[in-house]
């Protein structure tokens, strides 16, 4: 019972920040919505027994990412709206026929193949103790490769970042 | 020593290899030296080889050199018997008098190693052709004659002329060669073999008579190419652009032998065939009447003798479709001694003259050429056919025996009679036009004899003339003995008993004589009758008569010029439209779909973000058909 | 009745759907990079879903994985965008559109 009324509730709020994310002119609104949507998965999260991913979604996605976004609305100075008209020839039309027909068919898709049947098994135990030890023995090799990618990752803004061809030619 | 027979062939062929890689680099004589030397030697080894058929005591034999395609029966393999051995005489004995007298006729030509190179090809392909022991070794040699005959037609290749003489001569052997190939594939089909002892045995055990005609037919048709017969003749006129030693190695006494080699040597098909045999020797009596008829009004020195070889060969085709493979054989070597000398001495002329072949500008030189005017007496009376010399043994034995034969050979002996007459006609008028009578010629030529290289090969070829005859004369028919082994099997048809051939010969000698006399009194004012008659009543005639009836310009304008527009257009309307066409075409299209589907490029990554987005749910829907969900 | 794992799943689905439709509808580069964080959401809270009930924790740790690699992609991409738009007034993606034939 608790569970449905949670996942009414924030599912509302998940669908409501999403559509603020698409539909407000405002970049910035765009992003409260955004974050929003974030919020209630972390709370879907927990109700799943995804308790470390729920933490390192609200510090990691809420905080880190949506952050850095705000910050790079702020800069570009993008922080005005944008106008709504469409000036590419059928595209919002076809756009919205797609996405009809795209979650019309996942749902005709998944309507017999996902999972009606009630919890089974144990509980997913999302503890960090948990996580750890699975993260660190089965899944070292992955979790080493995105490491390095993190790297790669930070390495490149940071070129990108100091990339300036108008210095350059000085 | 049929074993050796192989050599023979080895020799001239050796000698061309040699000479073709080297030839050039030689000094002036030495090409022809070695060139005489292969043949020379050939003609030495055929010799000894040939004792034992002399003797009488020889068995025809075959000597297996390689595998070459063992399925069809065709391997290389070389057939001894008399009938090859006579005819490796004849080319290797005139042939190295020929070599001989070409080594002083193409002095100082840029080309002389080519020349002897090719001149001894030729004979190694003549020797193969008539040495082989099956149709297949056969064919190789008769596709290697007719190259060769192209290659020295085509000698002075700059000349286009002679560049032109030399394809007409193989394009139209070529209509021949298909004949005979079909044939080939026919006795292919019905004996499975190509070799000749398993053809040649007693085919009426394995074919019937209407195969063995339709073989026959075709055999024919590529023997007409080959010999120059009706109505595959008319490339033989235009090979004189050749050099003279080649008309007359080639185009006189072997290359365009080998029809009558061929129709003697499947004579047991031609014996199951009547039709064709009958075919055969019309066509051979009606050809010798028309080419005779057609050299009476000819200018050209060696067009004459052109024009006689074609109307010889037609009596050596009308003996062996009469039956009669020995007198064949017999013209077959006679013609070949007396027609090489009577080529040779017009190259002589031609020599003395510095190039000059237009008989109207001849005259008078019989005590200018000595040599050269006594050896052609000679060759004169022999093909008029003058007892005792050759020509008359062995046209009156063809004669003789087709009006033995009777019935339709009978009418053809007739034409062979009438054709006799003009024989000696035309014959006397060369020799007057160009011995005899006045000079029509300038001062400054100063004609000379020609040097003892040359004028020796004349006196030989004279020798043999006056001497050949007597090997099968009806008292002593030597050849007939000697070929009997090779034709054993055959039916041959002899001289008719009693008194009849002699009378026929009295016939014959009083024919001769006549038109002789006939053309010495017409002619008494060189060419005013020649002259006279294109200006006289029935100028048309003769002037068709002078033009070889116009068949040149008939096969040029029914076969040759549709062929060129056919050509022409597929080379300039078929090519350029249709095919590079279709392919400017498919580039055009590929072009047209490239620049209608470049809109969908429109750069702006929200249309690539929907496309894709549109190919997702095409992905979906394709699931949903097959199934699933 | 009980909240299952497919509720979750369809939930996840018409996130996803809302994201497509972000990034084909707006012009604003930013807008459309936060909607491809959106459709990663969607995606990790399915898979959380599952794992919920399968039980293990492979689900989980797929998330953490792929939050890992979202975020090291946000870093580089928002890096390019601010090379990319610093020059122009505007944002618009639509203003990128050099490859047009």
């Amino acid at each position: 019972m608790a569970e449905l009324i949670i996942f009414v509730l924030f599912g509302l709020i998940a669908l409501a920040g999403a559509l603020l994310m698409v539909l407000h002119p405002n970049p910035v609104y765009s992003a409260l919505g955004l974050m929003a949507t974030m919020l209630s998965v972390a709370v879907f999260y927990v109700v799943n027994s995804g308790h470390f991913i729920a933490a390192v979604q609200v510090i990691v996605y809420a905080g880190a990412v949506m952050t850095l976004f705000l910050f790079v609305i702020m800069l570009i100075g993008v922080d005005r709206a944008e106008s709504l008209e469409e000036r590419l020839p059928a595209q919002r039309q076809l756009a919205i026929v797609l996405g009809i027909a795209f979650l019309g068919l996942i749902m005709l898709i998944g309507g017999n193949a996902w999972i009606t049947a009630p919890v089974g098994g144990g509980d997913a135990n999302g503890t960090v103790e948990a996580i750890a030890d699975i993260l660190f023995t089965d899944w070292l090799l992955p979790f080493e490769v995105t490491t390095l990618l993190l790297i790669i990752a930070a390495v490149g803004a940071v070129a990108l970042a100091q990339y300036d061809p108008v210095k350059r030619d000085k | 020593m049929a074993e050796l027979a192989w050599v023979i062939i080895a020799l001239p062929l050796g000698g061309a290899v040699f000479l073709h890689f080297f030839g050039q680099r030689l000094k002036e004589p030495v090409a022809g030296v070695v060139a005489t030397g292969t043949i020379g030697l050939g003609f030495f080894l055929a010799l000894a080889a040939s004792i034992d058929f002399i003797s009488g005591t020889g068995e025809p034999e075959s000597v297996h050199l390689f595998d070459w395609i063992p399925t069809l029966g065709a391997n290389a393999q070389v057939l001894w018997d008399p009938l090859s051995a006579v005819m490796t005489l004849t080319i290797t004995g005139v042939g190295t008098l020929i070599h001989l007298y070409s080594i002083g006729y193409m002095h100082g030509d840029p080309r002389y190693g080519r020349y002897f190179a090719a001149l001894n090809f030729f004979a190694a392909s003549m020797l193969i052709l008539v040495l082989a022991d099956n149709f297949g070794l056969l064919f190789v040699g008769w596709e290697l004659v007719g190259l060769s005959s192209y290659l020295l037609i085509s000698f002075w290749f700059q000349k286009p002329e002679a560049a032109a003489a030399g394809k007409k001569a193989f394009i139209v052997n070529r209509v021949g060669d298909f004949g005979f190939l079909i044939g080939l594939m026919l006795i292919l089909s019905n004996f499975h073999t190509l070799n000749f002892d398993t053809v040649l045995q007693n085919p009426a055990r394995l074919i019937t008579s209407g195969t063995a005609t339709a073989i026959t037919l075709l055999l024919l048709l590529g023997a007409a190419g080959k010999s120059a017969q009706i109505p595959l003749f008319f490339w033989l006129p235009d090979a004189m652009e050749g050099p003279t030693p080649v008309s007359a190695l080639i185009h006189a006494a072997t290359m365009v032998t080998a029809g009558v080699y061929l129709v003697a040597r499947t004579a047991p098909l031609f014996e199951l065939a009547e039709f064709s045999a009958g075919l055969v020797a019309t066509v051979g009596a009606v050809t010798a009447l028309f080419a005779a008829s057609i050299a009476l009004m000819q200018r050209d020195i060696k067009r004459v003798l052109a024009y006689s070889t074609i109307s010889q060969l037609g009596y050596m085709f009308l003996a062996v479709g009469s039956g009669a493979y020995v007198a064949g054989i017999f013209h077959l070597v006679t013609h070949a001694f007396f027609k090489a000398l009577l080529f040779l001495g017009a190259g002589s002329v031609i020599h003395a003259l510095n190039g000059e072949q237009d008989m109207a500008k001849m005259g008078g030189l019989r005590r200018l050429l000595p040599i050269t005017h006594l050896t052609m007496v000679v060759g004169w009376l022999a093909i008029i056919g003058v007892p005792p010399l050759a020509g008359f043994w062995s046209k009156d034995e063809i004669l003789a025996v087709a009006f033995g034969e009777g019935g339709w050979f009978a009418f053809l002996w007739v034409i062979g009679i009438v054709t006799s007459l003009l024989t000696a006609v035309y014959m006397t008028r060369w020799m007057m036009l160009t011995f005899w009578g006045e000079p029509r010629w300038s001062e400054e030529t100063r004609p000379h004899e020609s040097p003892r290289i040359m004028s020796v090969p004349l006196m030989g070829l004279a020798a043999g003339s006056l001497v050949v005859g007597l090997f099968n004369t009806p008292f002593r028919p030597g050849l007939e003995h000697l070929l009997e082994p090779a034709f054993n099997g055959v039916a041959m048809a002899h001289l008719p008993s009693g008194a009849t051939p002699w009378a026929l010969a009295v016939v014959s000698v009083g024919v001769a004589v006549l038109g002789t006399y006939y053309a010495l009194a017409r002619y008494r004012g060189a060419e005013t009758w020649d002259r006279a008659l294109i200006a006289g009543r029935f100028s048309g005639l003769w002037r068709w008569v002078r033009n070889g009836y116009y068949v040149d310009d008939i096969i040029g304008n029914l076969i040759v010029l549709p062929s060129k527009l056919g050509a022409a257009w597929t080379a300039f309307v078929f090519d350029t439209d249709v095919i590079d066409g279709s392919v400017r075409g498919i580039g055009g299209a590929v072009r047209r779909l490239g620049a209608w589907l470049r809109p969908l490029q429109t750069g702006f990554v929200r249309n690539y973000a929907l496309v894709t987005f549109a190919g997702t749910v095409g992905i979906l829907l394709w699931f949903v058909s097959r199934g699933v969900g | 009745m009980e909240v299952t794992a497919g509720w979750y799943m369809a939930l996840g689905a018409v996130l996803f759907t809302i994201g497509v439709s972000g990034i084909l509808l707006r012009r604003n580069a930013l807008v459309m990079f936060m909607s491809i964080e959106l459709m990663l959401n969607a995606v990790n809270l399915s898979f959380v879903a599952v794992g919920r009930h399968t039980g293990n924790l492979d689900g989980q740790i797929a998330v953490f994985f792929v939050m890992v690699v979202a975020a090291a992609e946000v870093v580089v991409g928002l890096a390019i965008m601010i090379s990319v738009f610093k020059r122009r007034a505007s944002a618009s993606v639509d203003d990128l559109a050099m490859l047009r034939q």
